[in-house]
């Protein structure tokens, strides 16, 4: 059978080639924090961290994943003790329904990830990276929110206190 | 989603000759898992390439770069030598999808992936790529982002990606491996077809053959430039997009290409309006000439007919800031 690790822990897949990484998460480890929206990777809802990179969980089969790492938003904090960007949001209100918050939260975490990693966007230019509003907008614009708290969203990524911040860097303005 | 048989191979000697027939090569699935659930892709076998060793980017011969069909979106984007040799591709590549996406997306896949048009996705709509011979519903229905150059009466779909544009314009080759393990070059400008009369093949590739890279030669001097329009400033396909790559001498056009995204069944390479512009002044009025004549045959189908204007204003634009920007770095 194979296996994959899911915050550590490993899950057996079922034998149905068609089960997606999502369905996978959210049926076997009961992990419902990831979020079905759309299904057709357009929404974002579904975003996990895939050996930690950013992906959307639902065009992916699981069997694809064979041996990979995924992070969820369960595997972000630990119980009350919130993840860095997760308390940012919180702080900032980056939500009203709450149902897009898990994939915006890891696409959060993976996109600070990709820009201190040096990874350009489409508004960054020939030069280095930087955390500004324009640049989270840009890179964030894969989590659609419906209720519109996107400016709360974008506060709350720009305040977000992780360790190795590029707030540290002076980036952000 | 149809149940498939499911296969993942270590070496591509282990593809045999019999495949793929209806089976389907697998890699970052991005647009083939999503088509499946639609079931518009209805294959009976996924070979899984996903781990074949063709996720690298390395020095080719004479200043080339070779990339291989599994480098995703993300890592070609972000390569130091493609941001600072080849910005037309990282800017390309950047102003598609989104970040999760490109992450998960490779090469060969972006440029394998099927158009966006409406009535190839609605199966309940009549659609020569889906199903050949059952009509274009395009052609009389809501037509925003078709085709209007290269079209026929059975098609008037767009291939989506900015990647293949800026590929195009570079002038980049694929490596490509037949079934039988014969490999072959192809430049990428010859990879997609004209719909004519088989809308529902989109490329020109054998069945089985596999791309296994893309080798990106040096580019031509000149500025690089790609701009695209579209409906929102993010995650949109592009209404009409234009990769430039343009040398200007004393105020001449030394030399110059020119590749649109948008506008046809592939990218289209705007070979009129180069030669229109080749030893030319570098000046508003012979920027215009030549957007007119690369689009003198193009034709609108009611609600695309917008793309003609947009078209000749996008690459008179571009052109423009090409010039001036190379004016700009030599003074």
């Amino acid at each position: 059978m194979a296996n994959l690790y899911v915050n550590g822990k490993q899950v057996t897949l079922d034998d149905d080639p068609r089960t997606t990484l999502l369905d996978t998460l959210r049926a076997w480890p009961a992990l419902t924090g990831t979020k079905k929206g759309c299904d057709h990777g357009q929404c974002g809802a579904c975003t996990v961290l895939l050996d930690g990179r950013r992906v959307n969980s639902c065009l992916i089969l699981a069997i694809q994943c064979e041996g990979s790492e995924v992070t969820t938003i369960e595997g972000l904090g630990q119980g009350e003790q919130l993840h860095p960007v997760q308390r940012a949001f919180v702080k900032h209100d980056g939500f009203q329904c709450g149902y897009c918050t898990p994939g915006q939260i890891c696409s959060a975490v993976g996109m600070l990830e990709e820009v201190r990693n040096g990874e350009p966007s489409d508004v960054t230019g020939r030069g280095q990276a930087s955390l500004s509003r324009a640049e989270i907008q840009e890179r964030m614009s894969g989590n659609l929110c419906r209720c519109g708290a996107y400016v709360n969203i974008v506060d709350a990524i720009l305040d977000t206190d992780a360790p190795n911040s590029l707030k540290k860097e002076g980036a952000a303005t | 989603m149809k149940p498939f048989e499911y296969r993942r191979i270590h070496g591509v000697e282990e593809i045999g000759k019999g495949d793929p027939g209806q089976a389907r090569y697998l890699a970052g699935g991005t647009n083939l898992i999503d088509l499946m659930k639609h079931e518009i892709e209805v294959p009976d076998r996924l070979l899984d390439i996903s781990r074949l060793k063709l996720a690298t980017i390395e020095n080719g011969e004479k200043d080339s770069l070779r990339v291989g069909t599994l480098v995703t979106n993300t890592s070609l984007a972000s390569d130091a030598r493609v941001r600072q040799t080849w910005p037309l591709l990282s800017a390309a590549l950047l102003s598609g999808a989104t970040a999760q996406l490109r992450n998960r997306a490779t090469t060969g896949g972006n440029l394998l992936q099927r158009t966006r048009c409406y009535y190839f996705y609605d199966t309940a709509r009549p659609c020569n790529k889906r199903n050949p011979g059952e009509g274009c519903s395009a052609r009389e229905g809501q037509n925003r982002i078709h085709a209007i150059l290269g079209t026929s009466d059975h098609c008037i779909a767009t291939h989506p990606s900015d990647m293949a544009v800026a590929m195009v314009a570079l002038e980049a080759r694929l490596t490509l491996r037949a079934a039988d393990g014969m490999e072959r070059e192809l430049p990428v400008e010859e990879l997609h077809r004209l719909p004519g009369d088989h809308p529902e093949q989109d490329t020109v590739l054998k069945p089985g053959e596999l791309i296994l890279g893309v080798i990106l030669p040096a580019p031509p001097p000149g500025r690089q430039i790609y701009r695209k329009v579209r409906d929102r400033s993010s995650y949109a396909f592009a209404l009409v997009s234009v990769g430039v790559i343009l040398h200007v001498v004393g105020g001449k056009v030394e030399s110059v290409r020119i590749a649109f995204g948008g506008v046809a069944h592939k990218p289209w390479r705007a070979r009129k309006a180069e030669a229109a512009l080749l030893q030319k002044e570098a000046t508003e009025a012979n920027f215009q000439h030549a957007a007119e004549v690369e689009l003198a045959d193009a034709r609108g189908y009611g609600s695309n007919d917008f793309k003609i204007p947009l078209a000749r204003r996008t690459l008179v634009a571009t052109l423009r800031d090409a010039a001036n920007s190379v004016e700009e770095a030599s003074a």
